[in-house]
């Protein structure tokens, strides 16, 4: 059973490494729109690894984070590709 | 471990699998359409496996639920999102990469 719950975390472990390295684009993207696909990954990395984190150590509440941080990523995606739109690329 | 769990092992494990794709995509890509094609694509799909990994990790009913509702949202909402992205990219102007761009290196 322990050996179960290890391995969970470690596969959340690894898609947190996975949005570490997506953040190389945040920093090195040529457009602001690279960025944002680049923190879009990020965020969806982040509510992989807290479902497993919640499935491993078995906290059910762990669930509403990371519902709660799905709808800010959707948002912010939305949000952002619609300001530029508007206001040429202020960001 | 029971077979049970090697099954939700199995899950987990092809979903960051899916997601590291992801992620080399992101990084090697050379502009924004196809990084957003890695995005939207790999990623939802590593998203979906590993979280119904999660739903079928936890044993309460109500936390099922709420798994399962947060793996729906994000079948549907982060190809949305890549959308978006991809189209206020268009509409300023951005061009396609083509082939012919990388004539003079290497």
């Amino acid at each position: 059973m322990i050996e179960f719950e290890a391995a969970l975390l470690a596969i959340a472990g690894a898609f947190v490494l996975f949005a570490i390295v997506a953040l190389y684009r945040v920093f090195a993207g040529p457009t602001d729109h690279d960025r944002v696909i680049a923190v879009n990954v990020m965020g969806t990395n982040t509510v992989i690894a807290i479902a497993l984190v919640s499935g491993a150590l078995d906290k059910p509440l762990f669930l509403d984070i990371a519902l709660v941080y799905a709808l800010l990523n959707f948002l912010l995606s939305i949000a952002f590709s619609k300001f530029n739109v508007e206001h040429g690329g202020v960001l | 471990m029971t077979p049970t769990e090697w099954a939700i092992i199995a899950l987990a494990l092809v979903g960051a699998f899916f997601g590291g794709v992801a992620s080399i995509g992101i990084i090697r890509l050379p502009d924004i359409y196809t990084r957003a094609h890695a995005a939207s694509k790999s990623d939802t799909l590593g998203a979906v496996l590993s979280i119904a990994a999660a739903a079928f990790a936890i044993q309460t009913d109500l936390a099922t639920i709420k798994a399962v509702f947060l793996l729906v949202f994000m079948f549907l909402t982060n190809p949305t999102a890549a959308h978006a992205i991809a189209r206020a990219a268009q509409d300023q102007g951005i061009e396609p990469w083509t082939t012919g761009d990388e004539e003079g290196k290497s």
